[in-house]
């Protein structure tokens, strides 16, 4: 954990091993990583807005249950993104195969799951006061 | 704005290179960054509004939202600038810092909670 946090931060790690590749594939990378941030930073105003405009709702704590669950994924979007980077940025220069990873998929699971849960949320209480 | 970019004049000459596409990779990446600073702006700017709401202790926490944003500005402005070569810290300086500002938002919410 410790040493990955140092990696990010160490420039010697991601500069001096392997072989410099063209420079295009590390700003494509950094690109990556940027829309990865930006995806995160969208999952944060998400939670912050739902948390101070969004009037309360008929389940007790649900608008906050909401706002908290859209804070943790965008925090993780955007610590993943900068790991993913690093180890991208390595694997490139390393001539390995990039990284497979998991996440998008978990994430797009996540995403869609909530969406449906408030889907759901929304025709119940619909039904409930017509 | 950018004098490594290539006038109309000379897209013919370099189409065959790799000079005007190496220009625009480098001018995407800097338009990402713009984008990228914008967003944790509006964000700090969120959880500034939020903190607000929490007297003394709110408004320092909108104070530290906002000078998270001037961190990431600060610590992005070569990229951001389009200076070539090392990112050096930026990248992981910008992804720790949204990490903060949603362990911030995090406080702010539980605190309201109570």
């Amino acid at each position: 954990m410790y040493q990955a946090v140092r990696r990010w931060f160490d420039p010697r790690e991601l500069r001096e091993v392997g072989e410099t590749p063209d420079y295009r594939f590390s700003l494509a990378n950094e690109r990556t990583f940027l829309a990865w941030l930006r995806t995160g930073l969208a999952l944060i105003a998400g939670g912050l807005a739902v948390a101070q405009f969004l009037p309360p709702m008929p389940v007790p704590h649900l608008r906050e249950a909401l706002a908290v669950a859209l804070l943790l994924l965008g925090g993780t979007v955007a610590v993943r993104a900068v790991d993913h980077w690093a180890r991208t940025e390595r694997a490139i220069r390393l001539g390995h195969e990039l990284p497979a990873s998991r996440f998008p998929a978990v994430l797009a699971l996540l995403i869609g799951l909530g969406a449906v849960l408030l889907v759901v949320a929304v025709l119940v209480q619909a039904a409930r006061n017509p | 704005m950018s004098p490594e970019r290539e006038g109309p004049g000379q897209v013919g000459s370099e189409r065959e290179g790799s000079g005007r596409d190496a220009g625009l990779a480098g001018e995407r990446t800097r338009l990402a960054w713009r984008r990228t600073v914008l967003a944790v702006g509006v964000v700090a700017v969120l959880t500034a509004r939020l903190a607000l709401s929490n007297g003394t202790v709110g408004a320092l926490v909108a104070a530290l939202a906002g000078l998270g944003w001037l961190g990431v500005l600060v610590a992005t402005f070569p990229r951001f600038a389009g200076r070539r070569g090392d990112p050096g810290r930026a990248l992981p300086v910008a992804a720790l810092v949204t990490a903060g500002f949603a362990g911030l938002g995090l406080l702010l919410v539980l605190a309201s909670v109570r």
